[in-house]
């Protein structure tokens, strides 16, 4: 709702790889306001999204699923991209909708956020089939790791001096200038790594569609945790590889995860493995064993693993592994948004900004912080279970 | 007479290329250890079950291709089109672009009754090219949800349209430890659905067939590939040509018809397993020599023990004595892990095959009570040596080889059920909890007519 961005791409080296008659810009922005992008521009935009949705979605032969790339505690990304979700899902209502949400960390500067994020909560609860949260701070940390072992001596023979990475001292600095580019590479690959199953040839394809069908067994618990191994930027391919068993225990580590989260210690709901590369069906099975032991699974899915095989490596590395995780690990997530959002609101701080457009009420507030609690009270129920022992329900008994 | 098989999903159109391609490798293979003339006629009858001919001279497959989304099928067809050999249809190919989602639901409910009629129509051109059918044979994995799910559909729609032919479903069974996490909701929906409208369920462990290319065939990094060709080689020890009672040159006419007459004599009880011996690599294979009574003997120890393979079998497994009474037998069989037969069928391929001597296998006390050792078990042989193999058997049985396996997936998908997780997808596409418990009481039947025999 701002044309700096924008433009931005369209005068960047990706400009014709996006219609320039898809946009829709305004000018003065949301105001980092929920309710602005969700109510104000909503409505005024309502129509031209539409249209323009509908002219994209004509040149599909078959549309599978929609990708909703946002934040959550702006106020366009937030706010105006959950009104676009209510509405591909009224629209569109047999197409999927993954939502790749970013939420904001702890050190966030926009003081709203939290209103902002706890708004858009309810309506991904309502409306999304699958989100993907991340958080800068993991991103940054992942980045901060990957800098460490580019500049340290881990390179090993791999690298040749004066090669792209040795000189990266000065790309690194650079690197510095636009800190997100290098954290929104990851996001990147994530997408990147999700659709290749669908992208290319593989002895075990996996759609997306299947995600959905194999991830979340309870429609409202659709929070997806992901990792990525090996970590990297598309602009340093050149990390020497890992071995193929370290990468599968990496992506275990909550060192890989895109959000603050630790899903080793949490149940597991469901998890999917998505291998690139030259990896087999029985390297696969081997791993799964290796790991099993260590990880809780909630007893009714005790072998709840979700695998496929894509032949086709990512650029520049012979395999690479993408793992998402229904775990209920997000949780502590959830719980501390909940927490900033009552830091704020007991004050009524900001409020009047939100309330003084039309449609929104402190109702709005209200409802949207306790769908967010019935959503941890959920998660709460399931780790409940966790040290409870696994009891098989008595059978079926026929007559012979 | 001819066998038309319908490949369905990703399992099933890999699976069915390593297939055609064993049973043409085969019976071009040089080594056929028999006569000129027997060698051709081993040749036109295979040739007459599962390919149909074309002007320059390639076999074309009696196949129909059938997934929701084209790269699997693309990638089959140019597999079969590359190798120079054989081939498929140009036209026997149906494919979709949004897959089935594993979801057995939107297979049956929304794939099959939209593309129902296409598909069929592929069916009937191909059946239009046999001079006689012996039936069909439909390949599918239970995990999925193409397969799964529109490979019931089909068979259904076969039952109905071609009441008088048979249908072999061969279907594979998921790795115990999830390739898909809702496999044991899609298998029972698939297994429930098959029992009512299929006349024989061949069945392929995917647990038990990795241990093969472990264990037997030293494959390091085991791939799918390897897999379906381990698969793809036991098939073909069941489904080539031979002899009929006139004996040599003359092989039998209606492989389907055949292996269920001896096969299935109750409706109850449709799943088989097959075992092949044996089974190695092709560097072993040059040290080793086999006798008749030594193959023989191990095939009926992996049959009473229950193993699938040559190696790690139990010899302290033994039948029980014949003298005790039904019911004390049945109890001590379970005691013992005997695994007891229905029906089983013995196929000997290569040399010297009318030495073989197969009176273990007619011991009355392998079988159930109700069936006696004439009418229980069958063999079939012909001199033309398979493969490689200087000698081999295979034994197709119907035993009590599936009942631990089909319990545990009826007790996961049960606890699954009873948590209700998972259920939103599938009533999403039409289905209800009626449809499951329908599934779960049909199987649990099963269940409790294989332990009881």
């Amino acid at each position: 709702m701002e044309e700096g961005v924008v433009n931005e791409i369209l005068q960047g080296p990706l400009r014709d790889v996006f219609d320039s008659k898809q946009l829709i810009t305004d000018i003065s922005g949301s105001g980092n306001n929920w309710a602005v992008g969700h109510k104000v521009f909503g409505s005024l935009y309502q129509e031209q999204i539409l249209e323009k949705l509908r002219k994209s979605a004509e040149h599909c032969d078959c549309l599978q699923c929609f990708f909703i790339i946002h934040s959550m505690g702006g106020g366009t990304g937030s706010g105006l991209g959950t009104f676009l979700l209510k509405m591909l899902k009224d629209e569109f209502p047999d197409v999927y909708r993954f939502v790749t949400s970013v939420y904001p960390s702890g050190e966030d500067d926009v003081i709203t956020s939290p209103y902002n994020s706890i708004l858009a909560m309810k309506e991904l609860n309502e409306h999304a089939d699958c989100v993907l949260p991340i958080d800068n701070q993991s991103l940054f940390d992942i980045i901060s790791k990957i800098d460490l072992m580019v500049n340290s001596g881990k390179l090993g023979t791999t690298i040749k001096p004066k090669s792209l990475v040795t000189s990266s001292a000065g790309a690194v600095k650079k690197r510095h200038q636009k800190p997100f580019d290098a954290m929104n590479n990851i996001v990147a690959n994530l997408l990147l790594n999700l659709t290749s199953s669908a992208r290319f040839e593989g002895s075990l394809n996996m759609d997306l569609n299947e995600i959905s069908m194999n991830l979340v067994p309870f429609p409202q618990l659709h929070y997806l945790v992901s990792s990525l191994t090996p970590l990297y930027t598309l602009a340093d391919v050149n990390i020497p590889t890992r071995r193929l068993d370290q990468m599968f225990s990496d992506a275990f580590s909550k060192d890989h995860q895109l959000i603050r989260a630790d899903p080793k210690h949490s149940l597991y709901l469901a998890c999917a493995l998505m291998v690139r590369g030259n990896v087999q069906v029985s390297d696969l099975r081997r791993n799964i064993e290796r790991l099993k032991p260590s990880l809780q699974f909630v007893s009714w899915n005790q072998e709840g693993w979700k695998t496929s095989l894509c032949s086709v490596p990512p650029v520049g590395h012979s395999h690479s592994l993408l793992a998402l995780a229904n775990n209920t690990c997000v949780k502590p997530t959830f719980m501390e948004l909940r927490e900033r959002f009552m830091r704020l609101y007991k004050k009524k701080a900001h409020l009047h900004h939100y309330l003084q457009i039309e449609g929104m009420e402190e109702s709005c507030f209200m409802e949207a912080l306790s769908s967010l609690s019935g959503l941890i009270e959920e998660y709460n129920q399931l780790d409940a279970t966790k040290s409870m022992p696994v009891e098989d329900f008595p059978r079926l008994s026929v007559a012979m | 007479m001819s066998v038309v098989t319908v490949q369905l999903g990703q399992c099933g159109n890999q699976i069915g290329f390593e297939v055609f391609d064993a049973l043409y490798t085969d019976s071009h293979c040089p080594h056929g250890l028999c006569s000129k003339r027997e060698n051709e006629a081993y040749q036109a009858s295979c040739k007459e079950r599962f390919f149909s001919e074309e002007e320059n001279g390639v076999p074309i497959a009696r196949a129909i291709l059938v997934d929701m989304e084209p790269k699997v099928t693309s990638q089959t067809l140019s597999k079969a089109a590359q190798s120079g050999r054989w081939k498929y249809g140009q036209h026997s190919c149906f494919c979709q672009k949004q897959g089935s989602g594993n979801n057995w639901a939107y297979g049956y409910s929304v794939h099959g009754p939209r593309h129902e009629e296409s598909i069929m129509n592929l069916i009937q051109k191909e059946v239009e090219k046999c001079d006689s059918l012996s039936g069909f044979f439909i390949i599918m994995s239970m995990a999925g949800g193409t397969g799964s799910g529109l490979g019931a559909f089909v068979t259904q729609k076969l039952q109905d349209q071609y009441s008088n032919s048979l249908k072999m479903n061969h279907i594979i069974w998921p790795y115990g430890t999830g390739e898909v996490i809702v496999q044991n909701y899609n298998s029972i929906l698939t297994l429930s659905h098959l029992y009512r409208s299929s006349d024989a369920l061949l069945v392929h462990e995917n647990d038990a067939v990795h241990k093969i290319c472990a264990k037997l065939m030293n494959i390091k990094q085991i791939s799918f590939s390897d897999i379906n060709q381990v698969l793809a080689h036991q098939l073909g020890s069941v489904f080539q040509p031979t002899y009929s009672v006139e004996g040599s040159c003359h092989y039998r006419r209606n492989p389907l018809g055949d292996l269920m007459e001896n096969l299935v004599p109750h409706p109850e009880f449709k799943m088989l397993g097959i075992r092949n011996i044996p089974q190695m690599s092709e560097n072993s294979l040059a040290y080793s020599t086999f006798t008749w009574a030594g193959l023989l003997k191990y095939l009926r120890q992996m049959l009473i023990s229950n193993s699938k393979m040559e190696e790690g079998i139990d010899w302290h497994v033994r039948p029980p004595l014949s003298r005790l009474p039904t019911l004390g037998k049945a109890s001590l069989n379970r005691e013992l892990q005997f695994n007891t037969s229905i029906a089983n069928l013995v196929i000997l391929r290569g040399k010297d095959v009318h030495s073989a001597d197969l009176g273990g296998f007619k011991d009355p006390a392998l079988y159930t009570s109700w069936l006696k050792p004439i009418n229980a078990f069958n063999v079939w042989k012909t001199q033309r040596a398979f493969s490689k193999y200087e000698k081999s058997a295979a034994l197709v049985s119907n035993s009590q080889f599936l009942l631990k396996p089909l319990d545990t997936i009826v007790g996961k998908a049960w606890n699954m059920f009873a948590s209700k997780a998972y259920i939103h997808q599938y009533t999403k596409f039409g289905l209800e909890e009626e449809d499951f418990l329908d599934s779960f009481t049909l199987l649990e039947q099963v269940v409790a007519s294989y332990c009881n025999l």
